[in-house]
């Protein structure tokens, strides 16, 4: 949190991306979240993802719901259109802009109780639909921007800052995307921003529903002990499965790994995505089992983070509808209008 | 005993069981009058259930062309034994009772003033077909035919019609023809034919189309180039939106892949098929959702979000009755209040209303402009009498040298050449700001939406004068609609009137009946259809240029005229209100009574006169 301004002017010598983009110009305004807020690490990790990745701020559309998270997107990607829609409905506002705009890239970002509270039927139709989009919670199962009331994902048993004990079950989002058809699903901490963004970076580059769970401690109202959403708890419990290194285009596989510890998956558009796995038993290419995987280690309290599934050869809404390949937005009269005499055919067929 | 005589203006219902397939044999009933040259206007008036209960199909034959529902009943069609008693009662005496005569019922259960004509329907069916289905399929067809021999229907037509509708489908189209071909014998053969009512052809239905309103506002929506449909299932709208589909399905595939130029959407919910729409606006795709009174109040949140935002949406509000399961089969105009001022906050919306089909295509279309060029939510109103049921109207018509009004949209080269951009800077004095679509341009142009916490720059600020010069400068907006809605248009008595009446959407017909028969009891009345809010100028002038104006309105609350009395500051005691709301679709006899009524009522008739 801070009031003073940041200053426009970049320092020369900062590297450029292909694009010709410094890492500073995926900055945003000036965060007014509290210090040491985990929403100010993942809006950090996005701007190196997209550094990274060579995206041009411009062809990328945030978009969020209402709460300390939804008001994010204001601060990275500042030549990029944002859009602070509506409490829990920021799923439906970025399938209609998704329908009108293929070209872009959809970044929709929410929190607990925008996405798994109020926004729960939003958030579960729009992973039905296949949205090509990257849906980011950050997850501290508060409600920040209104002090400190639980949201659904809080811990069954977990403790309010005020000492009020959760007695609701939580609302397993990893397990609902799942289930619900998400085809990138993976949980992070925005305490590793060495995990976080090129998971990020996967998100971005897969063609489909791709939905990050990260938890992301609120240091004013759930970051005590008793909490199951604090930095303490979550470095403690927290069980990586693996380590997704994200490579460009093709590019050569080099380093050595044993065989079974490293899986290459490449993407649609030929890209590879290579993923060093950390635990044995578990396959992100299976649905079934990394259901089985995340709920055996959550009994045992363990915050399984990584890539924990993906489908590399997902579809997208799109493709579901058929629609041209032409942005719905770029279409003029000339290819939307029938025009008079097909009209006139129709008046004859009325009579 | 007393037969009614009428050529050419009568009404026939009929009462059938839903799902037994007689709402295309009724159907075909009317048309056929139609391919004579006499214009008829149906009425579905059924329950909100799938199979078993009651359903009526009203015909209102009028060679004068008159589409209001007129009230009473010349012939009933009695095909449903649970209605049997009701329906019985409603035939005007005189009139003419149409049944299934197969097996015998006492004589109480007939009156002594109306014609009995008996058919012994399903005996016929009994002998002719063995499968249940087509029992009970061409049953209807069969009274089809006995109707086209008692009612002097050229059974040429119904011959035509059938083979219009099953090209290609010989044994369909041959087994249609034998089912009229026994009604029609065994009418000719047993009874005498044509009765008292009957059609004439005649020539006054001319270019005309046959058209229900939702199939009409669909295929505007697709000539108006919507390219993004979001909508939930909710009566009375849901054949809008299907009717979209097929209208895409046949219009709007790229030629060379057999892709589709469009996107429908059915969302989880009114509030994701709203938010879907709005997602769509702000990125620059025409975007609409159809919906129902309960589905406006699950938009609220989202039509303010829009309102704020500035971000073109069509809405179109099939209005029906109330909540939940309150009456979602019944026609009324009872959400005006509720649209006009959807939402939170000081809001305003723009309403279009259509009267008839036509004018469904007509102002779908404009819709999708006018939400474009003024940058907010459009409303247009119709209603389940327009939407659900075939109207005879003018024919649809497009101008193909009509451009689309894309409204203030900054371009890439107008941000390259450095344009001042302020997405909420009313650079024009209209109130209407410029635009950008996302990924115009990578160094200008982006801005991020929010409700109402900016600045005219859309930077974020919760500055009071902010907040004061932006929503002052969506009142500017608003006067801007003003003369880009619909005009109204007026109807002048033929001589000078003391009283005018103001009305709009489906009461067209009924009101278009009533001022014909007020004339011809001496009593005239100017009229003005209103078509737009906000309200044109003219609206105002015109009830202040009359001492009392009448406003007829298909609610109970008088909404329009709280719009009026709110809006244009007008004296609540110049209008006086004429409201029916029972779910039936208003008359010209109740509204014409209402008028002369309350004319005759506070009309001083000099002494002389009234002694004479």
């Amino acid at each position: 949190m801070t009031y003073i301004a940041k200053p426009k002017l970049h320092h020369p010598a900062l590297t450029k991306n292909s694009v010709g983009y410094t890492r500073r110009d995926y900055e945003g305004k000036i965060s007014t979240l509290c210090a040491g807020c985990g929403h100010d690490s993942i809006s950090a990790a996005i701007v190196q993802a997209c550094w990274e990745l060579d995206i041009q701020p411009h062809r990328v559309a945030k978009l969020s719901g209402i709460g300390c998270s939804s008001k994010t997107p204001d601060y990275f990607l500042g030549n990029s259109h944002g859009f602070n829609s509506v409490h829990g409905r920021m799923p439906s506002v970025l399938t209609g802009a998704n329908l009108a705009n293929r070209e872009l890239i959809y970044m929709g970002v929410s929190g607990d109780g925008d996405s798994a509270s109020i926004g729960i039927g939003q958030f579960a139709h729009a992973m039905r639909r296949g949205i090509n989009m990257v849906y980011i919670v950050e997850n501290n199962g508060v409600y920040g921007l209104t002090k400190g009331q639980f949201s659904a994902t809080a811990d069954k048993g977990s403790k309010s800052k005020r000492g009020i004990v959760n007695s609701d079950e939580p609302l397993d989002m990893i397990g609902m995307a799942l289930l619900l058809g998400a085809t990138y699903v993976a949980r992070s901490f925005s305490g590793d921003k060495k995990q976080l963004v090129p998971l990020i970076k996967g998100a971005m580059e897969h063609k489909g529903a791709a939905f990050i769970d990260v938890v992301s401690p609120c240091v004013a109202f759930n970051n005590h002990a008793g909490s199951t959403k604090s930095y303490e708890y979550v470095r403690q419990h927290n069980e990586a499965v693996n380590r997704l290194d994200f490579i460009e285009e093709r590019e050569e596989i080099t380093a050595d790994y044993a065989p079974g510890e490293v899986i290459n998956l490449t993407q649609h558009d030929g890209s590879v995505m290579r993923l060093r796995k950390l635990s044995e038993d578990h396959d992100p290419t299976n649905r079934i089992k990394t259901m089985n995987y995340v709920q055996e280690h959550a009994a045992k309290g363990e915050v399984v983070t990584g890539l924990l599934y993906i489908d590399p050869s997902a579809v997208d809404m799109h493709e579901h509808l058929n629609t041209v390949a032409t942005p719905l937005n770029q279409l003029t009269a000339k290819e939307l209008c029938p025009g008079s005499k097909a009209l006139d055919r129709i008046n004859a067929s009325l009579r | 005993m007393k037969q009614i005589t009428a050529t050419n203006d009568f009404v026939v219902k009929f009462a059938n069981v839903n799902g037994s397939g007689s709402a295309s044999a009724n159907e075909l009933f009317a048309r056929s009058i139609l391919r004579m040259g006499v214009p008829v206007s149906p009425r579905n008036i059924f329950p909100s259930n799938i199979q078993g209960l009651p359903t009526w199909y009203e015909v209102r034959v009028n060679e004068t062309g008159y589409q209001g529902r007129r009230g009473g009943v010349d012939m009933m069609v009695a095909m449903n034994p649970q209605t049997w008693d009701k329906d019985i009662k409603e035939i005007d005496a005189g009139g003419y009772l149409f049944y299934d005569s197969s097996k015998l019922l006492p004589k109480s259960k007939f009156r002594d003033d109306v014609n009995v004509i008996g058919i012994p329907l399903t005996e016929i069916c009994n002998k002719t077909y063995s499968d249940p289905r087509q029992r009970q399929l061409f049953k209807n067809i069969i009274y089809v035919g006995a109707l086209s021999a008692l009612l002097d229907i050229d059974p040429a037509e119904i011959e035509k019609l059938f083979t219009e509708q099953y090209k290609g489908k010989e044994a369909l189209l041959q087994s249609n023809f034998k089912a009229l071909k026994l009604g029609r014998d065994y009418a000719l053969e047993h009874l005498s034919c044509p009765l008292g009512i009957r059609v004439k052809r005649a020539n006054n239905v001319g270019d005309r189309i046959f058209i229900d309103g939702n199939s009409a506002a669909a295929l505007g929506a697709v000539y108006g180039g919507a390219t993004v449909c979001a909508w939930y299932p909710i009566t009375p709208s849901s054949s809008l939106a299907e009717s979209f589909i097929s209208y895409c399905q046949k219009l709007r595939k790229e030629p060379e892949t057999g892709k589709a130029r469009y996107a429908i959407i059915q969302g989880e919910d009114e509030l994701a098929s709203v938010g879907i729409a709005i997602g769509a606006g702000w990125n620059g795709s025409r975007s609409f959702t159809t919906t129902s009174g309960p589905g406006i109040s699950l938009m609220n949140e989202f039509i303010g979000l829009a309102y704020f935002a500035e971000i073109p949406v069509v809405l179109i509000d099939v209005q029906r009755g109330g909540p939940s399961t309150g009456m979602p089969t019944r026609t009324q105009q009872s959400d005006l209040l509720s649209c006009a001022y959807a939402s939170h906050g000081d809001t305003k919306h723009v309403l279009l209303f259509p009267e008839d089909p036509t004018e469904c295509f007509e102002m779908s279309a404009q819709a999708l402009d006018l939400a474009e060029r003024l940058q907010t939510p459009i409303f247009v109103m119709t209603d389940l009498d327009i939407g659900m049921n075939t109207r005879l109207c003018r024919p649809m018509v497009w101008d193909d040298t009509k451009a689309y009004d894309r409204g203030k949209v900054m371009t890439y080269d107008a941000l390259e050449a450095g344009a001042d951009f302020g997405r909420y800077n009313d650079v024009d004095g209209d109130g209407i700001p410029y635009r950008t679509y996302p990924g115009t341009h990578p160094q200008h142009g982006a801005y991020f939406t929010r409700g109402t916490t900016k600045d005219k720059y859309a930077r974020y600020s919760e500055a009071g004068p902010d907040y004061i010069e932006n929503v002052t400068r969506l009142l500017r907006k608003f006067e801007t609609a003003k003369k880009l809605v619909p005009q109204p248009v007026l109807h002048k008595a033929k001589e000078p009137a003391r009283f005018g009446a103001l009305y709009y959407g489906s009461t067209s017909p009924a009101m278009t009946e009533a001022l014909d028969a007020l004339a011809e009891q001496g009593i005239h009345v100017d009229a003005m259809r209103v078509r737009g809010f906000p309200f044109a100028a003219e609206v105002k002038e015109f009830v202040m240029s009359h001492p009392g104006t009448f406003i007829i309105e298909q609610n109970r609350d008088a909404q329009l005229k709280t719009m009026l009395v709110t809006e244009e500051q007008i004296n609540i005691d110049r209008l006086i209100s004429v409201l029916h709301y029972d779910g039936t679709p208003i008359t010209a006899r109740f509204i014409s009574d209402h008028i002369a009524k309350h004319i005759a009522a506070h009309t001083v008739v000099p002494m002389k006169k009234a002694a004479s």
